[in-house]
C-alpha cells in the first residue's frame, strides 16, 4: 500500500503535487490518465475525482482531488519536519496561508490562460493563439508579479524567510510561462521576482518535478 | 484589542468573514471602506491589502486580507472548540479542506459571475446584463452543482455530518444567487441542494449576515 499519483508528469497540475512528494522525499506510482482519449471523465477515474480533472491521490483508503488539497495533506501527514507548512500556531499557518491564496486567486487565473494561449490550445485543440486576449491575461499577470516584486524586496520567500506551499505551488506554471511563451520577461524584469524564481527552481525537488513538463509547440 | 474587519455589510467576502464570527461568538468592527470613492485602492486601504480589495483583517499586530485565508486564521485562533475546521488529523483535515477547495476552484467563478451579472453590473455600472454570458454561466454552475447534488445525497454537509468552513464559505454568493437573480432554480430543482442550503442558511450565524445583504436595484 503505497501513495499513489493519478495524472500525467507533463501536467502542471499533477507536477505540482510532484513537487511536494521529492521535497518530502516519498515513495509512490504515478498512475497514467490518458486524457487524449477522455479516460478523466470516465469511471473509474471520475470516481476519485467528480470533476473529471488530474491529478488525484490514493493513500490507503483515503481518495483526494484537487492539487492544493493533495499537497497540503501530504505536507500535514508527512513533512512535519519541513517548513512547507507552518502549523504550530495560527498566525504562523495564516502567514503561509495567505500566500497560497494568493497564488490561487491572483496568480493562477492570468498565468493559466497565458499558457493556455501560447500552449495547450494550438497543441491539444489545434487551435490559433488569440493575441488580443494573451496579451490582456499577460497584462493582469504583470500587475500581479508588481505586488509579488514589492512583496520579495521584504522577504526571502513568498510568506517568509522560509521556502513554503506558497512557492512551490507557483512552480508548474510558471515553468510553461518561460519555456512555452513569450511571457517569460513577466518573471526576468523584475529583479526581486527573478531571484526568487531563480532560488525556487534551483532546488532539487523542482527541478525533477520540472523535468516532466516537456510540452512545447 | 478588538478585532478590526475593513470592509462592508453588503458585500460577499466581507459577509464570508462575518459569518465566521458571528459562528464564533467574536467582539468585532466593522470598518467601513468606501469603494464609490476608490478608498480600497489606495493607502492607508492598499497597505492591509495589496491587490486593493475587501475585506481585510487586523487582529492586534497581525494584518490578513483574503476572505478565505481570514476565516481559517479565526477558526484557528479562537474557534477550536467548533466544527468548522477539523485539524485533529491530516485525513480530517483534508476533507474539509477537499470541500473549501471546490468552492474556490469550481462554484466560485460561475456564481460570482451571474451575480456580477444581475445585481453588480446595472446597479454599480449602469450596465446590461449579457444574457448570452448568462447562459453560458448557468450550464457551468449547474454542472458544479450536479456533483454537489451527488455528494450531498451521501452525507448531511458538504465535508461530512457537520457544518464547516466548506459549507459556510458558500453562504453570501448563494444568498445573492437566490434573492437578485433568476436562477434559484439551479439550487431548487436539486432536492438534496436544496435541503442543505435551508440547512445552512437557517443557522443563526447565516440569517444576521444574509439580513446585511441586500440592495435596492
Amino acid at each position: 500500500m503505497g501513495i499513489k499519483v493519478y495524472g500525467s508528469p507533463v501536467s502542471t497540475c499533477t507536477a505540482r503535487v510532484l513537487a511536494v512528494i521529492e521535497e518530502l522525499g516519498l515513495e509512490y506510482e504515478l498512475v497514467p490518465v490518458d486524457l487524449s482519449t477522455g479516460e478523466h471523465k470516465r469511471p473509474p477515474h471520475i470516481e476519485r475525482n467528480p470533476f473529471g480533472q488530474i491529478p488525484a491521490l490514493e493513500d490507503g483508503d483515503l481518495v483526494l482531488f484537487e492539487s492544493r488539497v493533495i499537497t497540503r495533506y501530504l505536507v500535514r501527514k508527512y513533512g512535519k519536519g519541513s517548513d512547507l507548512l507552518k502549523e504550530d500556531t495560527p498566525v504562523e499557518a495564516a502567514t503561509v496561508d495567505q500566500w497560497i491564496e494568493v497564488e490561487t486567486q491572483h496568480f493562477n487565473g492570468p498565468v493559466s490562460a497565458v499558457v493556455f494561449q501560447h500552449l495547450f490550445l494550438p497543441l491539444f485543440f489545434g487551435g490559433t493563439t488569440d493575441e488580443k486576449a494573451a496579451a490582456a491575461e499577460a497584462e493582469k499577470l504583470g500587475k500581479v508579479l508588481d505586488v509579488y516584486e514589492v512583496k520579495l524586496s521584504k522577504t526571502k520567500y513568498l510568506a517568509g524567510d522560509f521556502y513554503s506551499l506558497a512557492d512551490l505551488h507557483h512552480l508548474s506554471y510558471g515553468h510553461y510561462l518561460i519555456a512555452a511563451t513569450p511571457h517569460g520577461s513577466l518573471i526576468h524584469s523584475r529583479p526581486h521576482v527573478k531571484a526568487w524564481w531563480d532560488r525556487i527552481t534551483s532546488r532539487p525537488a523542482s527541478k525533477k518535478a520540472a523535468a516532466g513538463l516537456v510540452l512545447s509547440i | 484589542m478588538v478585532l478590526k474587519l475593513y470592509g462592508s455589510p453588503v458585500s460577499t467576502c466581507t459577509g464570508r468573514v462575518v459569518a465566521v464570527i458571528e459562528e464564533i461568538g467574536l467582539e468585532y468592527e466593522l470598518v467601513p471602506v468606501d469603494l464609490t470613492t476608490g478608498e480600497h485602492k489606495r493607502p492607508p486601504h492598499i497597505e492591509r491589502n495589496p491587490f486593493g480589495q475587501i475585506p481585510a483583517l487586523a487582529d492586534g499586530d497581525l494584518v490578513l486580507f483574503e476572505s478565505r485565508v481570514i476565516t481559517r486564521y479565526l477558526v484557528r485562533k479562537y474557534g477550536k472548540g467548533s466544527h468548522l475546521l477539523k485539524e485533529h488529523t491530516p485525513e480530517e483535515a483534508a476533507a474539509v479542506d477537499q470541500w473549501i477547495e471546490v468552492e474556490v476552484q469550481h462554484f466560485n467563478s460561475p456564481i460570482s459571475v451571474l451575480v456580477y451579472q444581475h445585481l453588480f453590473l446595472p446597479v454599480f455600472y449602469g450596465g446590461k446584463t449579457d444574457e448570452k454570458v448568462v447562459a453560458a454561466e448557468v450550464e457551468k454552475l449547474g454542472k458544479v452543482l450536479d456533483v454537489y447534488e451527488a455528494k450531498l445525497s451521501k452525507t448531511k454537509f458538504l465535508a461530512g455530518d457537520y457544518y464547516s468552513l466548506a459549507d459556510l464559505h458558500h453562504l453570501t454568493y448563494g444568498h445573492y444567487l437566490l434573492t437578485t437573480t433568476p436562477h434559484a432554480s439551479l439550487f431548487h430543482s436539486r432536492p438534496h441542494v436544496k435541503a442543505w442550503w435551508e440547512a445552512i442558511a437557517s443557522r443563526p450565524a447565516s440569517k444576521k449576515v444574509t439580513a446585511a445583504l441586500s440592495f435596492t436595484s
